[in-house]
């Protein structure tokens, strides 16, 4: 049906790079034992060398020290043993109030209300119409029993950075603990812990072009947290499990492919985007911050049409993105993302969220872009809703 | 390649059949809303001698099997008499389209209630009601449901802006929880005229704004 598929939801998966599989290779067909203590067989001292080392280079770009990072099954499994290992050490102890953005990802979002079933309560902060935290609200909310603030590095949709350095003092003034899910931003977005007051930071390999079904936390030396996941003694006791070392070694490779010149280039490619579609097509708006957000993301609505639609039509011509509209989610439901910035139902099943990645091209944004206008046209003209009605009647 | 709708449904979603308006119609409805994420408009012109739907057309916001739906039940209804036409149900219109997926049912189903609502509202304009029940607060709030309020995109009944309704020798009364100057106000009013004056027992409506 066409000649080139152009990938644009970066955000959700991404292709792994050939650097990263070649790395990856020797230890699912060489050096496949578990790691082993340093008593153990060669292969076992080989395979936990490798670990060390994928782990030292994770903690090296977060600023962190080597123990202070563990390996996990990837983001979601992160943000759940951030918020609920945390809400198991404290919550008798200290107290039973967890604190998030309305706006996190679902591995935050549901994690919270998990722990409310069991007897937490937790304050939901309003963003504004950026996205950005009510800053004021998250002072005022904090109490003595608040015992951990989770807010988002950046927004999985629409982009928008937090004032993480902030929060960061705000959390550490009033003694409470303060997890970030960097999930969109690590790599892309500097975070450097030793200048970030941060105790928690949920990482993936996932989004940039590293393997699926790795992540990692970082936890700050001396955070209280429980063991979540129960078995042996891997990952300093913290979470059991045979080590996913291929993942791990992935990852690292993953990371260090990242470089300077690439964010810039993917930025690149997102304001070409942004600055194109609100010129040219008609009825758009901009989702999250114009220049505070991640590199590789930009996010619009194009208002009277459904979201669905215009992904299917893109798709039917080689593009793939995704739409905050409820009729593309699992669930049904419009996304939570635009309805917390105050947009309305509309306005959620108008948007349509563009990821980039290492693959793509100035050349893929002007084909989107043309085909965009294409089909928001086509879309348009059969949509009740909007203007053409009263030209028609006159 | 892998979509996730029949080749049918996706022919209909591309070069969907009998698209836009029609001019001076005899009937129209309008099903769903923004809010819900699905909306479809129908138009008919009907034969006054034959009752047969001489043209139809749509138009929706919605997703694929929304337009889709939207598209086939133009094509199975015309032609067909109102009573003939009345019939089309959304199992015809899914067997028609190769197939929907069950989770959207809701989104195709709304073309289908268009088509009937649109053959019901030329019957109540042309006094062809058969089934002559009489009008209630609970059939006006029923057809209230489905005023859209344009602020949240959902119904006025679900926001909580329908006050009160009464009813007197022939006589509706709305009342809804709006400043008469807002923004909204004339258009709100124009759907609730709209969807209660053409019921065969109503003699007078009043629209009536808080303030």
């Amino acid at each position: 049906m066409f000649d080139k598929f152009v990938y644009l939801d970066n955000a959700a998966a991404t292709r792994l790079d050939e650097r990263v599989v070649e790395a990856m290779k020797p230890y699912f067909l060489d050096v496949y034992a578990v790691a082993t203590s340093e008593f153990g067989y060669s292969q076992g001292i080989e395979a936990r060398e490798a670990l060390d080392k994928a782990r030292e280079t994770l903690a090296n770009v977060l600023g962190a020290s080597r123990k202070e990072f563990i390996f996990t099954s990837g983001s979601t499994e992160s943000s759940n043993v951030a918020l609920k290992g945390v809400a198991l050490a404290l919550g008798e102890k200290k107290g039973k109030h967890i604190i998030v953005s309305k706006i996190e990802d679902f591995p935050v979002l549901h994690s919270a209300k998990a722990l409310e079933k069991q007897g937490f309560r937790v304050s939901y902060l309003d963003v504004d119409s950026d996205g950005f935290v009510d800053l004021d609200q998250l002072r005022e909310s904090i109490t003595d029993e608040t015992i951990l603030v989770s807010i988002q590095h950046a927004n999985q949709e629409i982009a928008t950075i937090q004032d993480i350095e902030t929060i960061g003092r705000i959390c550490r003034g009033k003694g409470v603990l303060f997890h970030t899910d960097a999930t969109h931003t690590f790599t892309r977005v500097p975070l450097d812990v030793k200048k970030v007051l941060m105790d928690l930071v949920t990482v993936s390999a996932h989004t940039i072009h590293g393997p699926k079904s790795i992540g990692g936390l970082y936890i700050r030396k001396g955070t209280p947290i429980a063991k979540w996941v129960d078995g042996g003694f891997q990952e300093f006791d913290l979470r059991a499990g045979i080590e996913n070392i291929p993942g791990a070694v992935g990852f690292a490779k993953a990371v260090e492919l990242v470089t300077p010149e690439e964010n810039k280039r993917l930025q690149a490619m997102r304001d070409h985007l942004i600055d194109r579609v609100l010129v040219e097509i008609p009825s758009t708006t901009l989702n999250g911050h114009r220049w505070k957000r991640i590199p590789q993301n930009a996010n619009i609505t194009f208002h009277l049409v459904e979201g669905e639609s215009i992904t299917l039509h893109l798709d039917m011509r080689g593009f793939a993105v995704s739409t905050g509209s409820a009729c593309f989610s699992r669930s049904l439901e419009a996304s939570h993302v635009i309805l917390g910035i105050g947009g309305d139902h509309e306005r959620a099943h108008g948007s349509v969220r563009f990821t980039f990645g290492r693959y793509n091209t100035m050349e893929d944004v002007d084909a989107v872009v043309k085909t965009l206008a294409e089909v928001v046209q086509e879309l348009r003209i059969i949509s009740p809703l909007g203007e053409n009605q009263e030209q028609e009647e006159d | 390649m892998k979509f996730p709708y029949s080749e049918k449904v996706l022919e209909h979603f591309r070069h969907p059949r009998n698209v836009g308006k029609i001019k001076n119609p005899d009937g129209k409805a309008v099903e769903g809303s923004p809010a819900c994420g699905d909306m479809v408009a129908v138009y008919i012109k009907v034969d006054p001698n034959t009752r047969r739907l001489t043209d139809i057309k749509f138009e929706s916001y919605g997703c694929a099997s929304n337009i889709a739906t939207g598209s086939i039940i133009t094509e199975l209804a015309k032609g067909k008499t109102l009573d003939e036409a009345k019939k089309v149900s959304w199992k015809q219109a899914s067997e028609a389209l190769g197939g929907l997926p069950p989770i959207k049912v809701h989104c195709s189903v709304l073309a289908v209630e268009g088509l009937r609502s649109a053959i019901q509202n030329y019957e109540e304009r042309h006094g062809l009601v058969k089934d002559r029940k009489p009008t209630t607060v609970e059939v006006v709030r029923k057809r209230l449901k489905k005023v859209i309020n344009p602020i949240s995109g959902l119904s006025l009944v679900r926001t909580n802006l329908v006050k009160d309704i009464e009813i007197k020798d022939g006589t509706v009364r709305v009342v809804i929880d709006l400043p008469a100057n807002h923004q909204f106000a004339s258009a709100i009013k124009e759907e609730i005229v709209d969807k209660i004056e053409p019921l065969w027992d109503v003699k007078k409506l009043v629209v009536k704004f808080t303030e």
